[in-house]
């Protein structure tokens, strides 16, 4: 577990998808129910070597349930799940590490009071030693994981620091390069900018390219399109635990996925609404949101 | 916010590049020296074992220190797996009449059925790893916190001694065995005495600080002493990356069980008897020696080493009011205070250890 397996093809990146090449991860009609609530139905998802692909959705889209299902966290109920195209049902997460699926959670990545070198290899920590006196080989730790950092362009003077003590796209970047430097080939990052503020969103949105040119699949679960579409190749929209949209980058434009995650025929029955209001000046919203403008009212809150 | 037309280009950051803008400057060496969690309470029990070395002379003797020594010993040597528990998140107040349980199971099993001690010694260590399994696996699968459920089994516990003593032996006390096979080798191991320079030095002083040493090695050294700080510090995260939640915690109460069963054999072996009503309430002491130790109540934090100083701050304390010629009664007022300055030297630190 201590190398990195970075598929060969690495930066060839084209708009559509290679052909005839397996994914690494695929749902086929995936669902998900909790007793007779039914969070997720009918997902088609594939996510390929060297390519990012975008899971764009409001609160309570299921994006979350997606994610849990891919990670290992929860099973599906209906549909298929596939990696490597064989079906598989994950028990737990440890099994969908051991396929090379990593996640790395917006809020539970790492574990704030542990130094940084012990959060880069917890759950994998190297060992030297005969059984008994089996012990921590915290050098070799700690200098690979300045080494795996830096790769990643993150330079930490004390890796002995609380990871508490960094900021929270440093801290986001941290799980990702342990994530990479595992064998993760497919990485998924659950709302990695949510929490951010602009610059930092930056340097994360920087680390998915920089994974994706190491030829790892990312998903990236995002509610904001902007972030999206700066590195996505191919993007899904949940709404109501159900596909609204699949698209290839070349298919689809900013605004056109802006509209889809703001809800642009709810919108629509929202302005016919408003117009029943007095005091609403409806001719001057606008039909759809502009490129630019706030794409949800949710953008921002994680 | 700009719009690229293409994919970010594929150059990633350049390696080395710093990413902040001088914001982790490093902590002073001494902020970070302060920051450790046993350092607070080494000059706390310093001040106190100074305070009675001045106040009180017998205890400038020998035979006092011992004395000392000795009753930290029997709380320090629960007080580690307490804060190993309290470490990973969780703590045990069932583990005060767990030892007398332990105690009991192995006096009246032997005596009862007129079997070697060691008999005894075996069964009962087993029972007490599990009620420690039982006590991590309820919680693991209930999933409510370990307050409810030891608080449970320590009622369960503390009714099963009485009444199973009653029962058996028609007493509250079991009967003596010390006339009994084994008992003078387990008597050697669990509590005998030794002379250093005159002084006689109970080998539980031993036992606490080799665990101690172990313990310390084990947390901060080992696979597991990694996971336990996991656990307590974020159980969902160490779950994430893979951590056996489920294996740490249970192993982490059997611990507890483990350490009850040790201190319950040294009292049977010290008074050949037990008493089956005693115990209430020192789970209680074991949670303030770990948590006067540097111990977060919450999980995450603390050290091994932290708890010995804070079982040796009350045996200094428990002992040094008594050598004083004071009101022993003033002794609980003490340990309270002692009690509500270590959290709040606990909240500083943690503030200052996480502060961004």
């Amino acid at each position: 577990m201590t190398t990195d397996n970075a598929a060969p093809h690495g930066a060839v990146l084209t708009d559509t998808p290679p052909g005839g090449e397996r994914p690494l991860v695929e749902l086929r009609g995936a669902g998900k129910s909790y007793g007779t609530v039914r969070a997720l139905h009918g997902i088609d998802l594939a996510v390929h070597a060297g390519r990012v692909t975008c899971v764009l959705g409001d609160n309570g889209a299921g994006k979350s349930t997606l994610i849990k299902i891919i990670s290992g966290l929860h099973q599906h109920t209906e549909g298929e799940f596939l990696v490597d195209g064989t079906p598989v049902r994950f028990t737990g997460p440890r099994e969908a590490l051991d396929r090379g699926i990593a996640a790395v959670y917006q809020d539970l990545a790492t574990v704030p009071l542990m130094p940084v070198w012990r959060n880069f290899f917890l759950g994998s920590e190297l060992t030297k030693g005969p059984w008994p006196f089996r012990r921590l080989d915290i050098a070799r730790m700690k200098k690979t994981a300045d080494e795996e950092l830096r790769a990643m362009g993150i330079v930490l003077d004390d890796l002995e620091q609380p990871v508490g003590t960094l900021s929270g796209g440093q801290r986001q970047c941290v799980a990702i390069a342990r994530a990479v430097h595992f064998g993760a080939r497919v990485l998924i990052l659950d709302e990695p900018t949510a929490a951010l503020g602009v610059k930092q969103s930056g340097v994360v949105l920087k680390y998915i390219a920089a994974a994706r040119d190491r030829g790892l699949g990312v998903i990236f679960i995002t509610h904001n399109p902007h972030h999206a579409y700066m590195v996505g190749d191919h993007f899904s929209v949940l709404r109501l635990g159900t596909l609204e949209l699949s698209a290839a980058r070349s298919e689809v434009s900013l605004e056109e996925l802006t509209n889809h995650m703001a809800g642009g025929a709810e919108l629509a029955a929202l302005k016919h609404e408003l117009a029943q209001v007095r005091g609403v000046d409806v001719e001057e919203l606008p039909d759809a949101p502009a490129p630019g403008s706030r794409p949800a009212p949710s953008e921002g809150d994680g | 916010m700009t719009h690229q037309a293409a994919p970010a280009a594929g150059t990633g950051p350049a390696p080395g590049e710093r990413q902040d803008t001088g914001r982790t400057v490093r902590r002073s060496p001494l902020l970070r020296l302060l920051a450790r969690p046993e350092v607070g309470v080494f000059l706390g029990a310093l001040a106190v074992l100074v305070f009675f070395l001045a106040v009180a002379p017998t205890v400038r003797q020998g035979g006092s220190m011992a004395t000392v020594l000795y009753q930290s010993s029997t709380i320090g040597i629960m007080a580690l797996p307490v804060a190993l528990l309290m470490i990973g998140g969780e703590f045990d107040l069932s583990a005060g009449v767990a030892v007398i349980t332990s105690a009991l199971t192995a006096s009246m099993l032997s005596y009862q059925l007129t079997l070697n001690v060691w008999t005894g010694v075996i069964v009962s260590l087993a029972v007490s790893l599990a009620i420690g399994a039982f006590n991590g696996w309820m919680l693991v699968r209930t999933g409510l916190p370990s307050f409810l459920v030891t608080l449970g089994t320590f009622l369960i516990l503390q009714g099963v001694n009485l009444a199973v003593t009653k029962l058996v032996t028609g007493n509250v006390a079991t009967d003596d065995i010390s006339d009994m096979d084994g008992f003078d080798q387990a008597k050697a191991l669990f509590a005998s005495s030794f002379d250093i320079g005159g002084v006689q030095v109970k080998i539980t002083v031993v036992w606490w600080l080799v665990f101690a040493a172990l313990a310390t090695w084990v947390l901060l050294r080992t696979k597991y002493g990694n996971w336990i700080f996991a656990v307590g510090g974020n159980k969902d995260s160490a779950r994430a990356v893979g951590v056996p939640v489920t294996f740490t915690k249970v192993s982490l109460f059997m611990l507890v069980g483990f350490g009850a069963w040790f201190v319950g054999m040294h009292q049977l072996f010290s008074f050949n008897t037990v008493q089956s009503g005693e115990g209430v309430g020192n789970e209680l002491i074991y949670i303030a020696a770990a948590v006067i130790g540097g111990c977060l109540l919450t999980g995450g934090y603390g050290s091994a080493i932290g708890p010995v100083f804070g079982a040796f701050m009350f045996g200094m304390v428990n002992q040094g009011i008594v050598y004083a010629g004071w009101n022993p009664d003033w002794f609980k007022a003490f340990l309270g205070v002692m009690l509500l300055g270590a959290v709040l030297i606990n909240l500083w630190v943690r503030r200052t250890a996480t502060r961004r």
